[in-house]
C-alpha cells in the first residue's frame, strides 16, 4: 500500500479520523435508547482505522496500535458473556439488565445501565475481529506484491 | 419453570472456548479445559434431564423478556437427552484428538473451535426461537468450516469450499423461510408459531414454507440432499470427522423433528409423506453408496447417510412408539457413528491409507481394534442386545402395523430392513478385507501407533453396549420424550404459560 505523496488524502485523514472517532463514541453512548450501540460504534472505529490504513500504511497503523487484535476480540466476547453471566449470581435470568440514575456534577441526572458493559464487550469484539480481518488481508496483499 | 441452568450448556463451552483462545500456546491447559468443559456440560445436562423428568419442561426467558416477545431457551426431555449424548461423544473425540491431531492444529485454536462447535450444537438443541436457531446453526457451521479446512491439505480445501458453498446456500434458504414465515404469521417463537399456525390453519402457503424448510434441513441433515456429505466427512482427520459425523447431521435431524411435530403437523399427507419418501430414498441411495465404495472413509460417510434416513423414517411413521424408536436410534447413532469413525481413523493411521484393497490382516497385531469394530458393526446392523436393535424394532414394527392402513409404510419398513443388511454388508466388507487375511504389516512397518487412541474407542464401545443392555433404564425418558413430541401441548404450555 502506501500512496507516498497523497498529501490531500493524508491531510484530510488526519482531521477526519478524529471526527469519525468522536462520532463513534456518540453512536456507542447513544445506542442505549437510540439507533447505535456497541456493534455500530465498534464498526465506526474500524472505519477510522481503515481510513488511516488506506492513507498511510500498515506499518504506521501497527506502530500506533500496539494491541493484539485477536486478543482484543476474545476479551470483548469474554466481557459480554461474563456480563450476561453475572445476572446468574443474583438469580435473575441470563442477560438480565438493570439501570439507575446518578446525579453527576456537570452532566446532571445521568442514566447508567449494566447493558453498557455488555455493549463495551460487543464493541471490543467487533473492533478486534474487523481489524484482524482487514490487517490480515492487507498483509496478504503486501506479500503478494513482493 | 424458570431455570437458569438451562443456559449453561450454551455458556460453558463458549466461555471455555474463549479462555482457550487466550491460552493459545499452552496446549496442556487447553486439553484440561476441554475435558473439564465437556464434563461440566454433561453434569448440567444430566441435572436438567432429572429436573425435566420430575418437574416438566424447563425454560429460561433471556433478559427477563416474556415468551413471544423475547427469546426463550427451552429444555425438554429430547433436548436434555441429546445434550447428554453430545457431551459423551465429544468427550471421546477430544481425548482421541490428544494423540492424533498433531501440535500444529492444537496450537491453531483446535480445542477452542471444538468448544465453539459445541456451543452452536447445544444452542440449537435448547433454543425455542426460530431465528435464534438460525444463529446457533451459523455458530456451529462457522466452527465446522474452520475445523474442516484447518491444516489446509489439498483435499481439505477442495471439500471445504464445496461444504461452505452448499451450507451458505442452505442457510440463505433458511433465512428466506424464516422471513416468509414471519410475514405470514408474525412470530418466530416456536411455541407461538405452533399456536398461530394451528389457529390460521396450515394453508397451501404454509405448507410451501414447510417444504422449503424441509429442503433446508434436508441439506443440513443429509436427508436425501446428501451429495456433499461423503466428500466433506472424509477430508479432515479422524477426530474431527468423528465429531462431525456424530453431531452435525443430528442437529438437522433434531430440527426436523422439532418443526414437523410442533409447527407443521397439520398436513401430514403432504409434508410427512414427502419426509417418508425422502427417508426411504436416503436409506436406499446411502446403502448403495456404502456398498459400492472401496475406501474406508467413504464407506463410513455413506453409513452416516443411511442412519439419517432411518431416523427420519421413524418421524415419517409418526406414532408415539415409532418416534420413541427414532429418538433411541438417534442417541445410538451419535455414539456408534463417532465410534465407527474413530475406529476407521485408527485403521487408517496404522496403515497409512484408506483403500481397502491395500489393507489386510490387521487383527493379528490389533485384536482389540478388530473386535471393537466387529461389535460396532453388529450394533449398527441392529443385532440384539446391542444398541441399534431397540430403535430398529420399534420403527419397523410401527411401520409394519401402519402399513395395514397405508401400503406405503410397508415399503418404508422394507427399505429400513434392507438398509440394515446394506450397513452389515458394507461394514463386514471393511472387517473382512481389513482385519482378515494375511498380515502384511509387521509391528515395525506400521505408519502409526494405536497408543492412546484405543481408550476413547473402548469408552464409546462401553457406552454402546450400555445403551443396548441398559435400554430398560433409558426407556422411560425416551417414552416421555416422544410423548411430548407427539403432543406438543405441554411444550406450548411451558413456554407461553404467562400469555395463554
Amino acid at each position: 500500500m502506501g500512496l507516498k505523496n497523497d498529501v490531500i488524502l493524508q491531510t484530510v485523514t488526519k482531521v477526519a479520523v478524529f471526527i469519525i472517532l468522536a462520532f463513534s463514541i456518540h453512536l456507542f453512548i447513544g445506542g442505549h435508547h437510540n439507533p447505535g450501540g456497541g456493534f455500530v460504534g465498534g464498526l465506526a472505529v474500524v472505519s477510522a482505522f481503515t481510513l488511516l490504513l488506506l492513507a498511510f500504511d500498515l506499518k504506521s497503523l501497527r506502530a500506533g496500535l500496539i494491541i493484539n487484535f485477536e486478543i482484543l476480540a476474545i476479551v470483548g466476547v469474554l466481557i459480554a458473556v461474563c456480563t450476561g453471566m453475572s445476572s446468574l449470581l443474583f438469580n435473575e435470568p441470563f442477560l438480565n439488565q438493570i439501570f439507575g440514575t446518578i446525579n453527576l456534577p456537570i452532566l446532571g441526572e445521568t442514566e447508567f445501565a449494566t447493558a453498557v458493559i455488555f455493549d463495551t464487550g460487543v464493541a471490543f469484539a467487533v473492533l478486534g475481529t474487523a481489524l484482524s480481518i482487514i490487517t490480515t488481508i492487507s498483509e496478504d496483499i503486501c506479500k503478494w506484491r513482493q | 419453570m424458570m431455570n437458569n441452568f438451562v443456559v449453561l450448556p450454551l455458556v460453558i463451552p463458549l466461555l471455555s472456548g474463549l479462555l482457550m483462545a487466550l491460552l493459545r500456546k499452552n496446549v496442556r491447559v487447553q486439553r484440561w479445559l476441554s475435558i473439564l468443559s465437556v464434563l461440566l456440560t454433561f453434569t448440567v445436562s444430566y441435572h436438567l434431564l432429572q429436573t425435566v423428568k420430575a418437574e416438566g419442561i424447563q425454560i429460561l426467558e433471556i433478559g427477563g423478556w416474556t415468551a413471544p416477545f423475547g427469546i426463550v431457551l427451552v429444555v425438554d426431555l429430547i433436548s436434555a437427552l441429546l445434550l447428554m449424548t453430545t457431551s459423551v461423544v465429544s468427550f471421546a473425540c477430544i481425548i482421541y484428538a490428544f494423540k492424533s491431531i498433531g501440535a500444529e492444529r492444537e496450537k491453531f485454536y483446535f480445542y477452542s473451535l471444538i468448544q465453539f462447535l459445541l456451543t452452536g450444537i447445544n444452542g440449537s438443541f435448547i433454543t425455542g426461537d426460530l431465528f435464534n436457531l438460525y444463529v446457533c446453526f451459523e455458530v456451529m457451521l462457522l466452527a465446522s468450516y474452520v475445523l474442516l479446512s484447518l491444516g489446509g491439505g489439498r483435499v481439505q480445501l477442495r471439500e471445504g469450499i464445496k461444504y461452505i458453498v452448499i451450507n451458505t446456500l442452505s442457510s440463505t434458504f433458511f433465512l428466506l423461510g424464516i422471513a416468509y414465515l414471519y410475514a405470514v404469521v408474525g412470530t418466530l417463537n416456536l411455541a407461538h408459531l405452533s399456536v398461530r399456525v394451528a389457529e390460521a390453519g396450515q394453508t397451501g402457503l404454509m405448507t410451501t414454507i414447510a417444504v422449503l424448510f424441509l429442503i433446508v434441513f434436508g441439506i443440513k441433515a443429509a436427508l436425501f440432499l446428501f451429495f456433499w456429505l461423503p466428500g466433506a466427512y472424509s477430508a479432515p482427520p479422524a477426530a474431527i470427522s468423528a465429531i462431525f459425523a456424530a453431531l452435525l447431521t443430528k442437529v438437522g435431524i433434531y430440527t426436523i423433528f422439532r418443526l414437523y411435530t410442533l409447527v407443521f403437523y397439520h398436513q401430514p399427507h403432504i409434508t410427512h409423506t414427502l419426509i417418508a419418501v425422502m427417508a426411504g430414498l436416503t436409506m436406499l441411495l446411502g446403502g448403495i453408496g456404502a456398498i459400492g465404495q472401496w475406501d474406508i472413509r467413504k464407506i463410513l460417510g455413506y453409513n452416516v447417510i443411511i442412519g439419517v434416513g432411518f431416523v427420519i423414517s421413524g418421524l415419517a411413521v409418526f406414532t408415539s412408539a415409532a418416534v420413541a424408536g427414532a429418538i433411541y436410534y438417534v442417541i445410538h447413532d451419535m455414539v456408534t457413528k463417532a465410534l465407527l469413525f474413530l475406529l476407521g481413523g485408527t485403521m487408517i493411521s496404522i496403515v497409512g491409507t484408506g483403500k481397502l484393497k491395500e489393507i489386510s490382516g490387521l487383527i493379528r497385531n490389533h485384536p482389540s481394534l478388530g473386535w471393537m469394530f466387529f461389535i460396532t458393526t453388529l450394533a449398527l446392523a441392529g443385532v440384539p442386545p446391542l444398541s441399534g436393535f431397540i430403535g430398529k424394532v420399534l420403527i419397523i414394527k410401527e411401520g409394519l402395523s401402519k402399513g395395514v392402513f397405508q401400503a406405503g409404510f410397508y415399503w418404508l419398513a422394507g427399505i429400513g430392513l434392507l438398509s440394515s443388511l446394506m450397513i452389515l454388508y458394507s461394514l463386514m466388507k471393511i472387517f473382512i478385507n481389513g482385519f482378515w487375511g494375511e498380515t502384511q504389516l509387521s509391528k515395525e512397518m506400521e505408519k502409526g501407533t494405536t497408543q492412546g487412541l484405543l481408550f476413547p474407542c473402548v469408552f464409546l464401545t462401553a457406552v454402546c453396549v450400555f445403551l443396548g443392555l441398559g435400554a430398560e433404564l433409558l426407556y422411560p425418558y425416551i417414552e416421555s420424550a416422544s410423548q411430548s413430541l407427539i403432543d406438543p401441548h405441554s411444550y406450548i404450555q411451558a413456554v407461553l404459560s404467562e400469555v395463554v
